[in-house]
């Protein structure tokens, strides 16, 4: 048999018909649903009288309306309220999982699926959700989708696509002193800019990503569709299987073992191509800060932020400083000279609880700069339950942190946690689009240990040397 | 899904690189349940000033372009969130066809979900025709789906790439769940294989 690339074995083995142009019948294994991009889908069902294909492959929560303040008293919001309603409502008509607002499993989407053992390697999983890829880290074909394809996968548990082309992107090396996997992310879209992946799905190989712990792989994977691919994906290793093992909704005993055989075949064979490949070495990434308004826009945080006049190409010219006046930022200043006013950590980017113990130890004995607000906002109930049994929580509180519910929260702003017109972000997510986190709101991309540095000094440090 | 054949339309420009679906529709109309009525929103920052006001100089404001039904803009149009809503908030605006140097992937699929055709030219051309009609008023072109051809005011007609399967499915209005369901034999007997092989993929997780 011909050698295949990770990419193709998944592909392959989920093809229900192809057609001799290439169009082909895809096999979904499981969807996650949520209550922002499903509701007209179910409304579709309803409508044609259809009814889903395999309910019991479907997981669905709600994240992007939750309060991340106390739940007891209800969402103020009365379209919130209603949108997240009409999920509870779709989820008992169809018979679909649902885990309530009230449940300690809610949490964003993206962070649940893996918490839970929903996402496995060599599945294909979707949401209508573009941050989907996150569960490529486990090997798995995970992409986003729009509401009509939610209904399709619902009503046949098939997708039509067209085989998309294949990326390496080889990081070797080892990472600096704190430099995480949200650095090298960013750097690598830096490197190919925002629509360089657009039509290929990535495979992230090389020793520094070997050397990620499952929580990186998701932050990495999870940011391809920042870089314009849908899916990133990371070959599983006794890492991804040790992550596994025992969760809730994964395979058990006799069934597992079997599971684990088939996973272990999934890699990349030694002779296999790809249709582009792109190399990076780990040493030279710098801890990254974003500094306009498309996730592409970003450099090391011992750099200088862009001169429009001394850029020669004229699209790039006119984008960057269209983002500079947006952002509010001076050609040339240093980066460590962009002072914030608020600091988010969260987002299905990082909110994992390897996240918040390494940000919860650097703010350990410090304290949050005078005028800067700061908040954490945890990825699921159970990842909050697990910081507050380590005692993260009140090393948050100490350091002046507020510590919220678990929700999709300032990431994207659909909740009360909404910047103000030029109040200026240091965020843990995946956007620094205008208006992202609120009409007007300027957001800066970097990892957890800088936001935590950034909210400690007010301005933007270098994590390497900070103390 | 209304079918695509054949339209002549009113050009409106969006002389922007990489607007993202923020942009055509900000979050605070994600909130509704159904699929119409969006327009509202539609670039609806973009569409005011600093004070709340309209934005007289953004194109959707400005009469000469009001009734437009194609939209012509440049790289990377519709990248980020996957939301369905963009092409919904177009659509409720009455634009039938996006015209791009380049799509993101998800919002490029979107679009043929809902009937509106995307269209990618090559970036001169893009470029030239951006400039034709910011200084023609009432600049229309003819796009052709089943020629893949789109002709300028003054003859010059230029060719695009379409997928055989997707352009089959917009030109003729087809019900793509439907057409997959046409298929059921076939799943069924591609998931009583994949049962035997992978068997912890099929289990059932309904309350």
């Amino acid at each position: 048999m011909a050698a295949q690339t990770l990419f193709e074995k998944i592909w392959e083995s989920h093809v229900v018909r192809a057609e001799p142009d290439g169009t082909t019948l895809l096999y979904i294994d499981r969807q996650l649903v949520h209550e922002v991009t499903s509701p007209q889908a179910f409304e579709g069902l309803k409508l044609s009288g259809r009814r889903p294909r395999r309910p019991g492959a479907t997981l669905a929560v709600p994240d992007h309306n939750v309060p991340t303040t106390d739940r007891t008293l209800g969402i103020a919001d009365p379209l919130s309220a209603k949108q997240i309603q009409t999920l509870e409502e779709n989820c008992r008509d169809f018979g679909i999982m649902l885990f309530g607002m009230n449940d300690i499993r809610q949490g964003v989407v993206h962070i649940i699926g893996p918490e839970q053992g929903f996402t496995l390697p060599g599945t294909t999983i979707v949401c209508g959700d573009s941050h989907t890829s996150t569960h490529g880290a486990f090997g798995a074909l995970a992409f986003g989708i729009g509401t009509s394809e939610v209904e399709h996968v619902l009503a046949t548990q098939c997708l039509v696509q067209k085989r998309p082309k294949t990326m390496e992107i080889r990081v070797d090396g080892e990472l600096s002193n704190l430099c995480s996997a949200k650095d090298v992310i960013l750097a690598i879209i830096g490197k190919i800019g925002a629509a360089g992946g657009t039509g290929y799905v990535i495979e992230y190989t090389g020793s520094a990503i070997r050397a990620l712990s499952m929580e990186g792989r998701m932050t990495l994977c999870n940011m391809s569709i920042e870089g314009g691919a849908r899916a990133g994906m990371v070959a599983p290793d006794e890492k991804t299987i040790a992550y596994i093992k025992g969760r809730p909704l994964a395979p058990k005993g006799e069934l597992f073992e079997q599971a684990v055989q088939a996973w272990q075949q999934l890699k990349t064979d030694a002779d296999a191509t790809y249709d582009m490949t792109v190399t990076m070495r780990a040493e030279g990434i710098a801890p990254q800060v974003s500094w306009g308004t498309s996730p592409g826009m970003v450099t090391g945080i011992d750099q200088r932020v862009p001169d429009p006049r001394t850029i020669t190409d004229e699209n790039q010219r006119e984008s960057t400083a269209r983002a500079l006046e947006y952002m509010g930022l001076i050609p040339n200043m240093p980066i460590t000279d962009i002072k914030i006013d608020t600091v988010f950590i969260g987002s299905c980017t990082n909110s994992r609880i390897e996240d918040l113990r390494l940000a919860a130890n650097l703010a350990k004995g410090k304290s949050v700069a005078r005028g800067v607000r700061a908040m954490v906002v945890p990825g699921s109930g159970l990842v909050k339950q697990q910081a507050e049994q380590e005692g993260l929580d009140r090393l948050f509180k100490e350091a002046g942190f507020e510590w919220r519910e678990a929700g999709c929260s300032m990431c994207l702003a659909m909740n009360a946690d909404v910047l103000q017109p030029g109040e200026r972000c240091a965020s843990t997510s995946n956007r620094n689009f205008e208006g992202r986190q609120g009409a007007g709101g300027r957001t800066h991309l970097v990892s957890p240990a800088m936001a935590v540095a950034a909210a400690v000094e007010g301005h933007f440090v270098d994590i390497r040397t900070w103390k | 899904m209304q079918a695509f054949t054949t339209m002549t339309g009113l050009v409106a420009p969006l002389d922007r690189v990489n607007v993202d679906t923020d942009q055509i529709i900000p979050k605070q109309f994600l909130k509704t349940i159904k699929r119409t009525g969006l327009r509202e929103g539609l670039f609806y920052d973009w569409r005011r000033q600093k004070d709340g006001s309209q934005d007289p100089a953004f194109f959707l404001n400005q009469p000469r372009f009001q009734g437009a039904t194609i939209l012509l803009t440049r790289d990377n149009f519709g990248c980020g969130s996957s939301r369905e809503h963009a092409p919904w908030a177009l659509l409720d605006q009455g634009f039938r066809c996006v015209i791009a140097s380049s799509f993101a992937d998800i919002f490029y699929s979107n679009c043929f979900q809902n009937g509106i055709l995307p269209v990618v030219l090559k970036a001169d051309e893009v470029l030239a025709t951006m400039e034709d009609v910011l200084t023609t008023p009432g600049y229309q072109l003819t796009v052709d789906l089943g020629n893949q051809a789109v002709t300028t005011p003054d003859g010059t007609r230029f060719r695009f790439e379409m997928d055989p399967f997707r352009k089959d499915c917009l030109y003729r209005g087809l019900d793509a769940i439907g057409l997959t369901l046409q298929q059921e034999a076939t799943i069924t007997a591609y998931e009583t294989k994949r049962k035997a092989e992978a068997p912890w993929l099929f289990r059932d997780f309904r309350p």
